[in-house]
């Protein structure tokens, strides 16, 4: 069970393989890798900014509070914070369950929650200067659909 | 006791981090946020609709009606928008 947030890029590929290294118990892995996207040219690229120390803290959280939800034998965040391009990553979750059901659910749940509970900021620069993008009342529903 | 300001609050401000010693009177949250608001107008701006407003003491959420007692960081920020 890991959290992580830093700025450097992740491989998706290479966490996965390390979750499952010497392991045969898990039945199958649920995987969520969000990306910057460019809207066409209206987004040159993406600056994270977060809360160091309640940002983990909430993860971790909100990562416990999946594993007391579903039987999950090992679960993967990380978030990426700071600038970054179009086409690149910013978050993954990965969720390793016996069966796929606790999986899919834990992986949709880890993602609707950190959306609205992890305190990370998105300021865009858009041809016309850096705008910081407003919550989504979508996301607040998502959320909202777990408690 | 430190307090903190992000994304949007933080530029209306002018910096993200500040050590105040708060009069006496000022219990909760809210008291804060009235209190601070009267420093200036980079405050009133970004407190200016309060509704949108989170906090949070030592790392944890906390609402408007939260007591101060025992705080030693409180943040104020923009609903957020990880992911």
């Amino acid at each position: 069970m890991t959290v992580r947030v830093q700025e450097a890029p992740f491989d998706a590929g290479a966490e996965t393989a390390a979750l499952t290294a010497s392991r045969t118990d898990i039945g199958g892995i649920a995987s969520f890798v969000g990306l910057v996207r460019g809207e066409g040219d209206a987004v040159r690229a993406l600056t994270l900014e977060h809360y160091p120390g309640m940002t983990e803290r909430r993860l971790a959280e909100i990562e416990a509070e999946a594993r007391s939800r579903w039987e999950l034998l090992d679960c993967l965040i990380i978030h990426r914070v700071g600038r970054m391009l179009p086409g690149e990553p910013i978050v993954l979750v990965l969720c390793a369950s016996a069966h796929r059901g606790d999986a899919f659910a834990a992986c949709q749940f880890l993602m609707d929650w950190l959306k609205t509970d992890a305190p990370f900021w998105k300021q865009e620069e858009t041809p016309d200067g850096t705008r910081w993008v407003d919550a989504k009342e979508s996301d607040d529903a998502a959320a909202a659909k777990w408690k | 006791m430190k307090l903190l300001y992000f994304a949007w609050m933080k530029a209306a401000i002018g910096h993200g981090e500040e050590i105040v010693d708060l009069p006496e009177g000022i219990a909760t949250v809210g008291q804060l946020v009235e209190w601070l608001v009267a420093r200036g107008d980079g405050y009133a701006r970004a407190f200016r609709n309060i509704k949108v407003v989170r906090a949070a003491i030592n790392q944890q959420f906390v609402t408007l009606e939260a007591p101060l007692a025992g705080a030693t960081e409180i943040a104020f920020f923009p609903p957020v928008t990880g992911g």
